[in-house]
């Protein structure tokens, strides 16, 4: 690789990758993102290698591994360009078949292809199937066609563009200008507005200045994060380029959990290439701007991607969060000024360079600019990651891109924004999702995290499951959030096992309260949205558990009733034998009896019984 | 440094810059309950007893004093409805965990508290988790023999791997800084054991009565550069 020596010999050297590149260059694109990876995309990878090369087409098309394609559910997913075929749950057998099909007769293997979920028709091209033709990708848009590992790809597509036009037209005002008005607002959870946070810390007096990006993503199930930073490390790095530029600071950090090794070594991997081609380190492109980046691992902590806590974490000491003033733009790292931001934050920026804030500020919502990456999960017929213009309803992305609810099943509700976002019921979805939005009916956007819910999910043991999660990742440092959390999940488990009483709602509404008000971090001060969202919207839930010692949804086990049908019941014993405390009996062929003061409500007998006699109330 | 001036109950005040919002309040005679703060001690605002709302209505928040610093026409009020009922709910919790905290109790009665609402899951639990103690062995003793383990359900103050510490000098700081009495140590023939290591104590050359640990002793006069010599004789005979 050359060291690029100016400006002019970055745009010459991209010129250069981009001639010696074919548009019409047939590809094979594997995804290896973080659904596909689990599922064998590098067997699968190998599988193409060897087929290709076995049919003497290895040097006519080009094979790569890339990020992920965003249709998790449905992978391992491969693309072939340049006629964009979206390929689905792609094994190492369907290769021979689309080597001959696609790649040398320029067919489609139609069994691999999407089919339209209502009119049955084959979606053989990417840009055929509904869950990509709403999406409006910035931040994932190359996440399927570049090569994460290559600086080259990187380039081709425009990479590190921005640095002529920050480096040598713009005054670091100006930059910070550009993304004020861009209406950029920061995709980590909170929504600050990202150019506020940059002229702060440019304002801040000490030096020198600090760039961190926050890649700890702790919410389970979320995985947005980790596809940007595996699948295209360049753009965070040129975000906090940008960013580094405009505050004036000389040195980035990148935090990252241990449990995304592969973001370690591709973020690693860029940063190495970055250094060697002179895009980081002393005067950058002869500029008199230096910055390098580091990358910093956590522990993995939930807590920790808290601003004040991962600022800790990265000194060495415990990733516990300090109480804000001083904010970090004013005393962040090593109590210097620090700015801070998620990854698809940073990834946002160069293209406000590029494009321009107002190409940004045109898209979303009067509040919210931009797209907004989600991961969406659970109850629907397609999962992955989709990224939409703020202000898309509910609505589009769980029964548009989603493909409705799974086994037919009814909707229930929408958790958004990670373990501590509220839960949203079928009134709101029509709701244009932001930031302000969402606040309003009780959740949060946070990063994007998306868990849709069906009539088989109870509310109430929803808000348990997630209540115990943030107990277990609450720090426990402050009196309302760890005493506050650990009351709930006594309440919780009251209620859902027959023992709650009246008086626990108004209970779990004081805590909730407390908790929200005087909790010391943002962990504790949203940890009450699963409780007080569940409360609020179904309420009447709560009540049948409280009131009546009955489970609606079926799902606490203690509240259900085991019965045998006595007219469905063949007296075959399976259920006797599977018992594990006798608490089934009855005389020699005749049906069978399951004693109420025995049961321990395991539920053992219901998968037993091939006759479905055992009747669950 | 310059003044700051600010509300504090709809009172104009003012105070140096970077006087915080506890400061503040305690020098006009108005009293906030704390229990994590120290004045010798950088305050972490664990206990958020000491609350206070700020800023214009509707546009309020609640914010922990302690480390809150005074800024320019700020308004804050000390005992409004939000922060009675927070502080309330915060003793409340308080007094499930530590109900037998002579400290919690009267706070709790204070604040028309008798009983907690909520369940105890130790009723002989003492520790607040307030960290006094750990900042006290950290920032003023200087050894960080202790410190905070687990996360919520189980954090709790102990050594390092609940193991007898090896840089502990047994001065008894942690026992003397704690509001609920729950550290102790035992002086038996001469000897103080706490944090689970026996401590051999001086006698004073002169009157005979123990001074403290030589282990303590020594690291003093280790810090101050003086002959260790100096410290076998008590204050009182010195
Ligand atoms: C408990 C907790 C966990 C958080 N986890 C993350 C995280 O994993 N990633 C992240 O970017 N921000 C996280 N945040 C938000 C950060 O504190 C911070 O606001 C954010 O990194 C700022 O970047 P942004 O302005 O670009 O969003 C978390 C906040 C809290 C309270
Ligand atoms: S709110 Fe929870 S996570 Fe945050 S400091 Fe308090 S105990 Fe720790
Ligand atoms: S005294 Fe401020 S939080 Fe405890």
């Amino acid at each position: 690789m050359p060291f690029i020596e100016s400006v002019d010999h970055l745009t010459e050297y991209r010129r250069r990758v981009r001639a010696a590149r074919d548009p019409q260059q047939l590809q094979v694109l594997v995804c290896g993102g973080p659904g596909c990876l689990p599922l064998g995309s590098e067997e699968l990878a190998a599988a193409f290698a060897a087929e290709m090369e076995a049919r003497g087409i290895a040097g006519k098309v080009l094979l790569k591994t890339t990020g992920c394609h965003g249709l998790c559910s449905h992978g391992v997913r491969v693309l072939i360009r340049p006629q964009e075929i979206s390929y689905q749950k792609v094994t190492v057998e369907d290769v021979p078949e689309i080597v001959e099909t696609t790649l040398l007769s320029g067919g489609v293997v139609e069994r691999l292809v999407y089919h339209h979920p209502e009119s049955q028709a084959p979606c053989p091209h990417k840009m055929d199937i509904p869950f990509y033709q709403t999406q409006n990708p910035l931040v994932l848009r190359k996440l399927d066609v570049i090569d994460p590992e290559s600086l080259d790809d990187y380039l081709a597509l425009g990479g590190y563009r921005t640095l002529r036009k920050i480096l040598f037209q713009m005054t670091p005002e100006q930059v910070i200008e550009a993304v004020e008005k861009s209406g950029l607002r920061g995709r980590g959870g909170g929504g600050f507005p990202t150019g506020r946070k940059w002229r702060l810390c440019r304002e801040a007096q000490a030096q020198p200045k600090f760039v961190i990006c926050n890649g700890d993503e702790g919410d389970p199930g979320a995985f947005m994060d980790r596809a940007v930073m595996e699948g295209d490390p360049h753009a965070v790095i040129e975000g906090m380029i940008v960013g580094g530029y405009a505050i004036g600071a000389m040195r980035g950090y990148i935090y990252v959990r241990h449990e995304y090794p592969l973001a370690v070594k591709r973020l690693q991997k860029a940063i190495d290439q970055a250094r060697e081609f002179g895009l980081l380190g002393t005067n950058i492109l002869r500029s008199n701007f230096s910055f390098d980046i580091q990358i910093s691992q956590g522990a993995g902590a939930f807590v920790c991607g808290e601003e004040t806590a991962l600022i800790a974490s990265i000194e060495g000491k415990i990733g516990e969060p300090n109480p804000r003033p001083p904010y970090p733009v004013q005393a962040g790292l090593f109590g210097l000024p620090t700015v801070i931001n998620n990854v698809e934050t940073w990834a946002n920026v160069p293209e406000i360079i590029n494009m321009g804030p107002e190409w940004f500020a045109a898209m979303g919502t009067d509040k919210s600019k931009g797209t907004k990456i989600f991961s969406l999960v659970g109850a629907v017929n397609n999962t992955g990651l989709v990224e939409v213009p703020m202000g898309t309803s509910l609505r589009q992305i769980i029964f548009g891109m989603g493909g409705g609810i799974a086994h037919n099943r009814e909707f229930k509700a929408v958790q958004t924004g990670g373990p501590s976002g509220g839960c949203i019921p079928p009134q709101y979805l029509d709701l244009p999702v932001d930031y302000d939005s969402l606040q309003q009916v009780g959740s949060i956007m946070g990063s994007g995290g998306m868990i849709v819910m069906d009539n088989h999910d109870c509310m109430v043991d929803v808000a348990r499951y997630f209540i115990s999660f943030l107990m277990e990742e609450s720090c426990g440092k402050c009196t309302p959030c760890r005493e506050g959390l650990k009351q709930l999940i006594t309440i919780l488990n009251e209620i859902t096992t027959g023992k709650g009483e009246a008086h626990h709602v108004d209970l779990m509404e004081d805590i909730c309260q407390t908790m929200a008000t005087a909790s010391l971090c943002g962990l504790g001060q949203s940890a009450a949205n699963p409780v007080r969202s569940t409360l609020k919207y179904f309420r009447e839930e709560y009540e049948r558990h409280i009131r009546d010692k009955k489970c609606p949804a079926k799902v606490c086990r203690q509240l259900l009733i085991y019965t045998i049908d006595p007219n469905e019941c063949t007296s075959c014993l399976a259920c006797v034998r599977e018992c594990p405390v006798g608490a089934i009996s009855g005389p020699k062929k005749e049906p069978q009896v399951i004693d109420q003061d025995i049961c321990v409500k395991c539920g053992l007998c219901v998968d037993a019984c091939q006759f479905d006699a055992v009747k669950v109330e | 440094m310059g003044e700051v001036s600010f509300y504090i109950n709809d009172l104009y005040t003012s105070a140096p810059v970077g006087t915080t919002l506890l400061e503040a309040v305690r020098s006009m005679d108005i009293e906030i309950p704390t229990l994590c703060h120290h004045p010798d001690l950088k305050s972490e605002g664990q206990c958020r007893l000491c609350l206070v709302e700020i800023g214009d209505w509707p546009q309020t928040r609640l914010v922990n004093s302690c480390t809150y610093p005074v800024e320019k026409g700020l308004k804050v009020q000390t005992h409004s409805e939000n922060v009675l009922q927070a502080r309330r709910l915060v003793l409340e919790l308080l007094l499930a965990r530590a109900p037998k905290a002579e400290i919690i109790q009267k706070l709790a009665a204070e604040h028309g508290i008798s009983q907690s609402r909520f369940t105890s899951e130790d009723p002989e639990e003492l520790c607040i988790l307030c960290g006094l103690c750990v900042r006290t062995c950290r920032d003023i003793v200087g050894v960080s023999a202790i410190g905070m383990i687990n996360r919520t359900p189980a954090k709790m103050v102990s050594t390092p791997f609940k193991e007898p510490s090896e840089v502990c000098i047994g001065c008894g700081s942690c026992a003397f800084v704690c509001p609920t009495g729950v550290i102790t140590y035992t002086e038996k023939n001469g000897i103080r054991s706490i944090w689970g290591r026996d401590f051999e104590l001086v006698a004073c050359e002169t009157c005979g009565s123990y001074i403290a640990p030589r282990a303590s002793l020594e690291y003093w006069a280790k810090q101050t550069g003086d002959p260790v010599e100096r410290y076998y004789i008590c204050r009182n005979c010195r």
